[in-house]
């Protein structure tokens, strides 16, 4: 277990080295001067300025040197400054991270949760009027643009209802502390981990209904019938556990389509994640904090296929054997 | 004759056909429907829809029409996810064959690349190079057949690897064909049915990644598209609904239609894999 942790994370960390190259070479691909890219429109005219970059990104020295410079920068989490909000680009993303991760933790738990149930409850009941609901519903939120969607529930529930929150991360100004605070940010929380975990919520559901309805026809199902096991127990202990292995694959292979999807619902709830960062950044051209954004958001995305691939050989023994 | 049979069995992939065709006719016939521009003032800024026959759905904050608007979106929409689908299956095509057919070294090299392309937050992405190469149509459908082209390595590689070890392959290789007219001619056609069915499922998520990009401000300046629309009418949500709830449904809609084409052309090309699990 322990070799395949390790090799696992040399694999990510090769996936890291490679993404930091790219930045690199997104930077130097760009149209204009690199330095100018750096810093956004914020030096563009003021010629002495751009020269001091020039000097401070070792722009006058060769290519190779100037990538092992950018690679060690970026390694000890140096991800240069944003001239444009006046603040390093790391500090800024770490104090947007945790919303982030509050709101993607939150919408991959509902949607794993709420689209495996759904899942289940059609395949139990396959041709039924339940089935054919949900299995709708599904076709349409796996069509619907998350931002849409999001905006959507703004009108209907925050504008019109006036049921929830439906902007920013917790009430301006209100001062709450402690249980009131938390219970303040979970409201907040509502429409957009729903929102953006609906899309997920369709495609777990439409795999565990696949899923469980290919299991249920292997031989092992029949034994476990014709032992007269109550169809409950086969349901869930016999069916179910070995349909949630491919979603548990799944479920890694999506983490880095929920981080894309937190720059929509954040951008929408004005939710104060590194989503949210990212529109601001290119609202103001700021690409050393776009790019800064981009390498988190994919070490994330690393972090998280690791953690799935650990828990998928918890869940299934087989696998170690092989 | 046959294929359509089994196509049209497929409730939902008829009525999204049909629904396919009609915005196709509307992409085309939108020069002649809506002959100015769809970024002139028509009327006052604002006009909620259905109060005035001549501009049925309302006008937006600058007195543009936007049932106009949707006429020239839905041409955006479908160019963009065609030609940027065509782009990923010109990238993902060549690097599942190559990587299936020969194996080893250069299997093991292009899947390492394919693996970096689907492990990086491909909507990010897609955001990053749009940005630094300045939005234009030509950056868009670039990005999105940048970021949607893995799925497509890895299937034909799959398909191919299974084909190789066929007998009327090696009787080609036997015969002293040319590597290249063997993948060209012997396996390249046999794996054709899946990669049309998701090729029809990839233009519904290269629409839906084009209407998030230019809801970001990413679109192209001179064209006029659902998500750009939605995107200029999140600011004032709360006076104007219409402005951003019919670019959705015509989002909505066509993917949706997209979709079920998908599903359809899977129960009329794959019909063993279809049947499974029904």
């Amino acid at each position: 277990m322990i070799g395949f942790i390790l090799a696992r994370l040399g694999k990510s960390a090769a996936i890291l080295v490679a993404i930091v190259a790219l930045n690199f070479l997104l930077i130097h691909a760009a149209p204009g001067d690199p330095a100018a890219v750096m810093a956004g429109e914020a030096g563009a005219s003021d010629e002495k300025f751009l020269a001091q970059l020039r000097t401070q990104f070792g722009l006058d020295k060769s290519l190779p040197e100037q990538m092992a410079l950018y690679m060690k920068g970026v390694l000890t989490l140096d991800l240069g400054y944003s001239y444009r909000q006046q603040m390093p680009v790391a500090d800024l993303i770490f104090s947007r991270l945790p919303a982030t991760l509050l709101l993607t933790f939150s919408a991959f738990a509902i949607s794993l949760v709420l689209g495996t149930l759904a899942g289940v409850l059609a395949s139990a009941r396959v041709g039924s009027w339940a089935d054919t609901l949900i299995s709708t519903a599904a076709l349409i939120f796996y069509a619907t643009p998350l931002f849409w969607v999001a905006l959507m529930a703004v009108i209907l529930f925050s504008v019109t209802l006036d049921w929830l929150p439906g902007f920013g991360y917790e009430t301006v100004g209100a001062g709450y502390t402690g249980l009131r605070r938390v219970l303040d940010i979970a409201e907040h929380l509502i429409l957009p981990a729903l929102t953006l975990g609906l899309f997920f919520m369709a495609v777990y559901m439409r795999m565990t209904r696949a899923s469980m309805l290919e299991v249920r026809g292997l031989d092992f199902v029949k034994t476990a019938r014709a032992k007269g096991l109550a169809p409950r127990t086969i349901l869930w202990r016999h069916v179910f556990r070995n349909a949630m292995l491919p979603i548990v694959t799944l479920a890694g292979l999506q983490a880095g389509q929920l981080v894309g999807g937190a720059v929509l619902t954040e951008t929408v709830f004005a939710w104060p994640g590194i989503g949210r960062l990212m529109f601001e950044a290119l609202a103001q051209r700021d690409y050393n904090l776009l790019l800064g954004i981009f390498f988190i958001s994919a070490a994330m995305v690393l972090l998280f296929n690791l953690i799935t691939d650990v828990a998928y050989r918890v869940v299934d023994p087989r696998i170690r054997a092989s | 004759m046959e294929f359509w049979k089994r196509f049209s069995r497929h409730r939902g992939a008829v009525i999204g056909l049909v629904f396919l065709l009609l915005i196709v006719a509307i992409a085309v016939l939108t020069p002649m429907l809506f002959p100015s521009s769809p970024w002139r003032m028509v009327q006052r800024p604002f006009l909620p829809p259905f109060t005035m026959d001549r501009f049925p759905l309302g006008t937006d904050a600058l007195g543009r029409d936007v049932l106009a608007g949707l006429a020239y979106g839905a041409q955006v929409s479908l160019i963009i996810g065609l030609i940027s689908t065509a782009a990923a299956l010109l990238i993902g095509i060549p690097i599942g064959l190559i990587a299936g057919y020969f194996g080893g070294l250069v299997d093991d090299v292009l899947m390492r690349f394919t693996e970096f392309f689907q492990t990086v937050p491909s909507f990010a992405l897609a955001i990053v190079l749009v940005a630094i190469f300045q939005p234009s149509i030509v950056s868009i459908i670039a990005a999105i057949g940048i970021v949607s082209w893995p799925p497509v390595a890895r299937l034909v590689r799959a398909e191919v690897l299974s084909l190789r070890s066929r007998e009327y392959v090696e009787a080609a290789i036997l015969s002293g064909q040319t590597n290249t007219t063997i993948i060209l001619r012997q396996i390249l056609p046999n794996t054709l049915s899946p990669i049309i069915v998701l090729a029809s499922l990839m233009v519904a998520t290269a629409i839906l990644l084009e209407s998030s990009l230019s809801f970001m401000g990413l679109g192209d300046p001179n064209l006029m598209s659902w998500g750009y629309m939605i995107g200029a009418a999140r600011t004032v949500i709360r006076q104007a609904w219409w402005l951003s709830f019919f670019p959705g449904v015509a989002i909505l809609l066509t993917v949706l239609a997209l979709n079920l084409i998908g599903e359809g052309l899977n129960d009329a090309l794959n019909p063993r894999l279809s049947r499974k699990g029904k």
